[in-house]
């Protein structure tokens, strides 16, 4: 009996294996397909010239690095006023910190959607144009709850009398929040970057809202699917994945105590947004 | 703080009178609530964390507040520190009225409760936190930390972080890193609390012996009154935010002002003062035990032994008095003698005779304000 369930217990985790890496094998295969056609869905023969031209799709390369650029902007502006916003809520004796403190982690259970079409109201109302500005601010606001939620936790932990003790050893507030309270929030920091950078890189409901004529990889992605779909599409993609890939072996295999900590956090968000 | 010598001449005695007073307090109050907003800041808000404190700790000193908690004695280190401030009054430190500076400009540093260790650095680092911050050359820095670390028998673990250090250790890291910018006085804050007891006796040595090698003054809050009179020099006993008497261990436990004091420096029978009312003080080992009565020019009573606990060299019995003092029966004493002095035959319900001279017992009189 205890041998069959061995056995159950192994196959059972071998397919859930399989269904969570099968995608990604089946990305990295194609990203050496030779395509015969517009489409890189059936596999016609191996070839290496996909990944001698990885940006050999120009108007992919630029929704990659448009992406990029938002993500990385995005996540910036993300973990600096949520992490203002995680400080004040840890430290300041607010009057009803509670309240706020919800408020802070609502929009998490808020629906894409709903954010979305406030946005373009607002924007409409205000009479802003959709472009690469309200990409930023509307990827910034809806990562804003990750990160300062992620943060708040690690401040939850901190101990008041580090900081302290730094001023007592002749250290200026300001400096003593560089020296002891920014190092060891340093993890916290990372991980909620790292969070707020996959949110935004890969969001697609937002950003068909507030794109205007910009073009982000998830809404070039979902246009081209219905024209072509280039081989470079897998190669970028494949890139992507090798390098969180190999951060997170950099994380697990190094002695870096902030890398390591930063990902021990969930990835993904505990609500089950896309 | 400020950039003396480490090791100064220690030839000189303790106290030079005349020396001008390196902590002093006067009249410092401090109520919980308003700015104070401390763990207590609802319930207690408006009464007094610190009420009309006045203080005045010589250089060189080893100076002890003791009180039970809530008694005020860690909210004046942190005034003094600087983590609060006063409602009323002033704080000098070194002549220097510094009430309202910041904890960066005090000449003080701080042994945190918990030690406060910087989790991120290791032991060499934490040390070098302050002579950084005082931004002192590279190599001056080297010099002071390897020296201060030798004082406190640390340099093989220099490079350890703390969380790979044993309590005594991240002790002495953290007596370190307070000492090496040598401030004018060294603020401890039950130090020796989160010890266990064998490692407590070996730290309340090595804490003097550094502070006698040092030349340091040193404030220590505790609330161990053993520590207090072991260690200290002079020591204050606070009780709910006031003063309530200053002096040496000596003065303290024999001649107390109040029976506050009395009863926590030590277990005490108070006797009612025939004579002229009041209470006098009697410690427990100056009674004596004994088959035979009172001889002349002795105070006595007869009592029976309620209970009786051994402790090796020495034994605890508390007794009920017979026949009545003054007119009041049953009155509990306790006595602490040595064993070999003891009837062997004692046990629970004996009776016999408590003896002491008069001269051994002291008259509670009020605390001088």
């Amino acid at each position: 009996m205890n041998r069959i369930g061995n056995v159950l217990l192994a196959a059972s985790s071998a397919l859930t294996f399989a269904l969570l890496y099968a995608p990604v094998a089946v990305t990295v295969l194609f990203s050496f397909n030779a395509p015969r056609g517009r489409f890189n869905l059936l596999w016609q023969g191996f070839t290496l010239a996909n990944w001698r031209h990885p940006l050999g799709d120009p108007a992919l390369t630029e929704a990659f690095l448009t992406s990029l650029a938002l993500a990385l902007a995005a996540a910036l502006l993300a973990v600096l006023l949520g992490g203002l916003m995680a400080l004040s809520l840890a430290r300041a004796r607010l009057r009803g910190r509670r309240v706020i403190g919800l408020l802070v982690a609502l929009p998490l259970t808020n629906p894409e959607i709903v954010l979305a079409t406030a946005l373009l109201n607002l924007f409409v109302g205000i009479d802003l144009p959709r472009g690469p500005l309200t990409l930023l601010l509307s990827h910034s606001l809806f990562c804003l709850s990750y990160a300062a939620l992620t943060l708040k936790a690690r401040l939850a932990g901190f101990d008041p009398s580090l900081e302290q003790a730094a001023q007592d050893l002749g250290a200026p507030p300001l400096e003593a929040f560089a020296r002891v309270t920014l190092p060891l929030l340093a993890p916290g920091l990372l991980a909620a970057g790292l969070l707020s950078f996959s949110l935004s890189f890969d969001d697609f409901v937002i950003s068909s809202f507030m794109a205007g004529e910009t073009v982000t990889l998830p809404l070039y992605l979902a246009g081209a699917f219905q024209r072509e779909i280039s081989p470079q599409v897998q190669v970028l993609t494949t890139l992507v994945l090798l390098v969180s890939a190999a951060l997170l072996l950099l994380a697990t295999l190094s002695g870096m105590p902030t890398l390591r900590k930063a990902v021990d956090l969930p990835r993904r968000d505990p609500f089950g947004r896309p | 703080m400020n950039p003396g010598t480490l090791q100064p001449d220690r030839q000189a005695p303790l106290q030079r009178p005349g020396d001008r007073p390196v902590i002093e307090l006067e009249k410092v109050s401090l109520r919980f609530g308003g700015q104070f907003s401390g763990q207590l800041g609802g319930q207690f808000a408006g009464q007094f964390a610190v009420e009309e404190l006045s203080l005045s700790i010589a250089p060189g000193e080893f100076f002890s507040l003791l009180g039970p908690s809530g008694s005020g004695k860690s909210t004046t280190l942190r005034l003094i520190a600087g983590f609060e401030h006063p409602d009323g009054g002033r704080i000098r430190l070194q002549g220097l009225d510094l009430t309202g500076a910041p904890p960066h400009r005090r000449p003080v540093n701080m042994v945190f409760q918990n030690y406060a260790l910087f989790p991120h650095l290791d032991v060499w680092d934490n040390v070098a936190f302050g002579p950084r911050s005082q931004r002192l050359a590279a190599p001056q820095i080297r010099r002071r930390v390897g020296e201060i670390l030798e004082v406190v028998r640390l340099s093989e673990l220099a490079r350890r972080r703390p969380h790979e250090l044993s309590g005594g250790q991240q002790q002495r890291v953290a007596l370190a890193r307070a000492l090496v910018n040598a401030p004018a006085a060294l603020l401890l804050d039950e130090p020796l609390g989160a010890l266990d007891p064998d490692l407590r006796r070996v730290m309340r040595s090595e804490l003097q012996r550094i502070q006698r090698e040092l030349g340091i003054t040193f404030l220590l809050v505790t609330h161990d009154r053993e520590e207090a009179l072991s260690l200290s020099d002079r020591l204050a006993v606070l009780h709910q935010g006031r003063l309530e008497q200053v002096g040496t261990p000596r003065q303290l436990y024999d001649r107390p002002c109040s029976a506050v004091v009395a009863t926590f420096l030590g277990a005490a029978n108070l006797l009612p003062d025939s004579s002229a009312g009041g209470l006098r003080l009697l410690r427990p080992e100056r009674l004596r035990l004994s088959e035979t009565p009172p001889q002349q020019g002795e105070c006595g009573l007869r009592a029976q032994v309620r209970e009786l606990a051994f402790q090796g060299a020495t034994v605890e019995v508390r007794l009920a008095g017979r026949d009545g003092l003054a007119g009041r029966d049953g009155l509990a004493l306790i006595a602490i003698d040595t064993s070999a002095n003891l009837p062997e035959n004692l046990c629970v319900g004996s009776e016999l005779w408590c003896r002491w001279n008069h001269a051994d017992t002291h008259r509670l009189a009020d605390c001088p304000p």
